[in-house]
């Protein structure tokens, strides 16, 4: 029975080419007349196609089936059952099948939340959403089928990567590519628009929801995966200028560059041929991420077994979509034409700003991880380009972002100079205050404090002034929502950064030692064994002036089945700081070397980015009137 | 005709820091590049004191040692052809062993390296390219490698 569910899986895949090309073929030939019809309900039926694809490899999963290659590559029977099932996007294969199943969503979305469209717009809009799944599925059926058989059918899988074996594992990608493959729609809709005779105010004002919902999860999957790496990779940091984090990170930029010049062109009809280049720049972002993450060019937990095929296929693709997008937008250009000018004293001429210093930095980042792949590839040198550059770079092109983000209340209020001069005073105080509280050493930090508070004083401010005006706080909710997530976000960064202590040292237990303001003893060791690991679990006690505070339990796990040694470190999360204890190894009888973190208001730093997914959900207001047609 | 010749100090203007800001980023960027160099490659070398790369190869099989009590180890990082000791005073990753890939960010002192950062693979079956590489760099331990490879 089992062996079937992988050959209706694989039969789904293909039933799902088919549908693709189904839906592009009336568009191909006939160009319009009675080809709608067809192409909606194609365009529709993907969905359920590749889902149950998708759900079928699962079964499998459960199943045990070892009779499928990557199946029996990515699990193994004493697996529990959650990671079974998370083990079907946690390889190559399985992944890009993913990938598939989110593209065909948004897609099935695209067509649903579409009616109110012109019909030429929609329909050339949905051709491009049905070639880039058919892309993305032949990639996966001719380059990374996970419905492959294995040659001989061992008796049990390999098992999963035990970094992998995590609730952050389960939700990341799914999260992640709903945000890359949510930019494909804003892709899609702005080539679309190329071959329309304008680029209407309207049109941007359908297209911002897509973009902020893209936002969202793309804010979402990155959160999670700096989450994961805090607690699960044993060395306390939450952003490491990874190629591959960046590779996540310049879409991102990007998308926040575009959901604010979208808001000028559907306001001011502004910034039209801008806003449709973002476009296409953001997506082939997050596709160039795709290709350096999945083509095991890049060294890291992302990247799989190199096959030279399935990079060569990406970078076609990559080159077909880039390239064609750019030519498209390139021959329609100049149809683009701005309905006003922009001042730099208004909100329009922040958009600009904003979205220069966005792209600037995205441009660094880019720099400091393509120029190191350039060299080896020419064969030149091998380098990389280490974590100070990003430092040395990118902070001081967001300092002046976040001095806008704070004045943004002030521009739209038009107060009295009086009146500025008396806020400004304020903040200025309160943020030395917090510096003095925090023993802020460099000016960096404050930096960072004062821009947080300069944020966060002027919304309260701009909120205390509104307060009868409830339409004013419910259409400015979103945006203060985001950039008061951004100050926390902010606040947590530099004060975890400027005040963390970290300590690697050896200790015997009974012994104990003196980190910040915190005394903590070795107490203890124990034995425990599970489903899939042994583990020796510590016992670690936290106390101050001898009265206890917690007990750390951070554990060392040996897995089974890959003889894997992978370190669980301890946290305890207060409000005001976490303590972080993670095992090394063990240096001579009963002793071990420890690491131990004191990190304050880190905590923050995820709590910023919930606020900013908010604020980007409370800004997305659903048009369904037909206003277009 | 005033006009103009404001046009052209503000241009003047834009264009020193335009260069001055590239000046500093093509500084910054320079000072951050990261070299790498295969124990061979280090024999043959002159490096300054203090000067920060990475090297990367196989551990050496039964090179590791420990100072008992301490968190201080030293182990040899070869490429079949020429290794180089290694010392470093820290944690070692989890999926650091004998006879598998590594790769090094530190520094080198008189005759042997000191590490600031060391890089173990993420996975038993993979291996960083870079130390691919330096171990195809010399031809005649190639069996050799596969055999430590496969072990």
């Amino acid at each position: 029975m089992i062996i079937e569910i992988g050959y209706i899986g694989s039969f789904l895949l293909l039933l799902g080419l088919m549908n693709c090309v189904i839906l592009l073929t009336p568009k191909v030939l006939t160009n319009l007349n009675i080809s709608q019809n067809i192409l909606l309900s194609a365009s529709r039926l993907h969905f359920p196609i590749i889902l149950i694809s998708f759900l079928c490899l699962i079964i499998t999963f459960v199943g045990e089936d070892y009779s499928l290659d990557y199946v029996s590559k990515n699990s193994n029977s004493s697996l529990p059952l959650i990671y079974k099932i998370s083990a079907a996007w946690a390889g190559h294969e399985g992944s890009m099948l993913l990938w598939c199943v989110v593209s065909s969503f948004w897609m099935f979305l695209a067509s649903i939340y579409s009616t109110n469209l012109t019909r030429r717009l929609r329909i050339n809009f949905l051709a491009i959403m049905g070639l880039l799944n058919l892309g993305f599925l032949l990639f996966v059926v001719a380059t990374s089928n996970p419905f492959d058989r294995n040659m001989t059918i061992p008796l049990d899988g390999n098992d999963l990567n035990p970094l992998l074996q995590d609730f952050g594992l389960i939700v990341h990608p799914p999260m992640l590519y709903m945000g890359y493959v949510g930019l494909s729609v804003v892709f899609s809709f702005a080539i679309a628009c190329c071959f329309e005779d304008d680029f209407k105010k309207e049109w941007a004002q359908w297209i911002r929801p897509w973009v902020l919902a893209s936002w969202a999860f793309l804010t979402l999957g990155i959160a999670l995966g700096s989450w994961w790496a805090y607690y699960e990779l044993g060395w306390g940091g939450w952003w490491f200028w990874d190629p591959v984090e960046n590779a996540s990170f310049m879409p991102w930029l990007m998308a926040t560059a575009l959901l604010h010049s979208v808001i000028a062109t559907s306001e001011k009809g502004i910034f039209k041929s801008w806003t449709i280049l973002l476009s296409i720049f953001t997506f082939s972002l997050s596709l160039l991420g795709t290709f350096l993450v999945r083509s095991g060019i890049l060294i890291s937990v992302h990247s799989f077994a190199n096959d030279p095929s399935r990079g060569v296929f990406i970078l076609i693709m990559l080159i077909a979509l880039i390239g064609g997008g750019l030519l498209a937008y390139a021959l329609n250009s100049k149809k683009f034409i701005d309905e006003g000018e922009v001042k730099l004293s208004s909100k329009e001429g922040f958009f600009l700003l904003n979205n220069i210093l966005l792209v600037t930095a995205t441009f660094t980042i880019l720099l400091g991880t393509m120029y190191p792949l350039f060299l080896d590839i020419l064969g030149l040198e091998k380098i990389s380009v280490g974590v100070p550059y990003y430092n040395a770079v990118f902070i001081p092109l967001m300092i002046p972002l976040m001095l806008l983000v704070g004045y943004i209340p002030i521009l739209l209020s038009k107060d009295v100079v009086n009146v500025q001069l008396v806020q400004l005073f304020v903040i200025l105080s309160f943020s030395i205050l917090l510096s003095f509280i925090f023993s802020v050493k460099s000016i960096l930090f404050f930096i960072g404090v004062f821009s947080a508070v300069w944020i966060i004083l002027n919304i309260v401010f701009d909120l205390y002034k509104s307060l009868n005006n409830t339409v004013k706080i419910k259409r400015r909710a979103g945006m203060y929502f985001a950039h008061f997530g951004l100050a926390i976000f902010i606040i947590g960064a530099s004060v975890s950064e400027n005040n963390k202590i970290e300590k690697e040292f050896t200790l015997a237990i009974g012994e104990s030692i003196k980190v910040g303001i915190f005394d903590y003893k070795f107490d203890d060791l124990r034995e425990f064994k599970s489903m899939n690991y042994d583990a020796v679990i510590a016992s670690i006690i936290v106390s101050k002036n001898d009265k206890f505070i917690t007990e750390i339990n951070p554990e060392k796990r040996l897995y089974h089945s890959s003889d894997s040694p992978m370190t669980e470190a301890g946290i305890n999360g207060r409000i005001d700081r976490d303590l972080y204890v993670s095992l090394g190894n063990m240096v001579s009888d009963n002793k071990w070397s420890l690491r131990i973190y004191d990190k304050p208001l880190i905590r923050l730093i995820w709590i910023g980015t919930i606020f900013m997914i908010l604020g980007a959900i409370l800004s997305i207001r659903l048009k369904k009137q037909k206003v277009y047609e | 005709m005033k006009k103009r010749s404001a046009r052209i100090y503000y241009v003047t203007f834009l264009l020193i820091i335009l260069g001055f800001v590239l000046y500093l980023f093509v500084k910054t960027f320079n000072e951050n590049l990261l070299y790498y160099r295969s124990p061979t490659q280090l024999v043959d070398g002159n490096f300054p004191e203090n000067y920060i790369f990475r090297i990367g190869g196989m551990v050496e099989e039964g090179s590791l040692k420990r100072v008992s009590g301490t968190k201080k180890v030293s182990f040899n990082v070869t490429d079949f052809k020429n290794k180089v000791l290694v010392k470093y005073d820290g944690i070692l990753p989890d999926l650091f062993r004998e006879g598998q890939g590594v790769v090094i960010r530190g520094h080198l002192e008189k005759d042997f390296f000191v590490a600031e950062e060391v890089l173990a693979k993420h996975d038993e079956t993979y291996m960083p390219p870079e130390v691919q590489e330096s171990l195809g760099l010399s031809e005649d331990s190639k069996s050799k490698t596969m055999e430590s490879i496969s072990q």
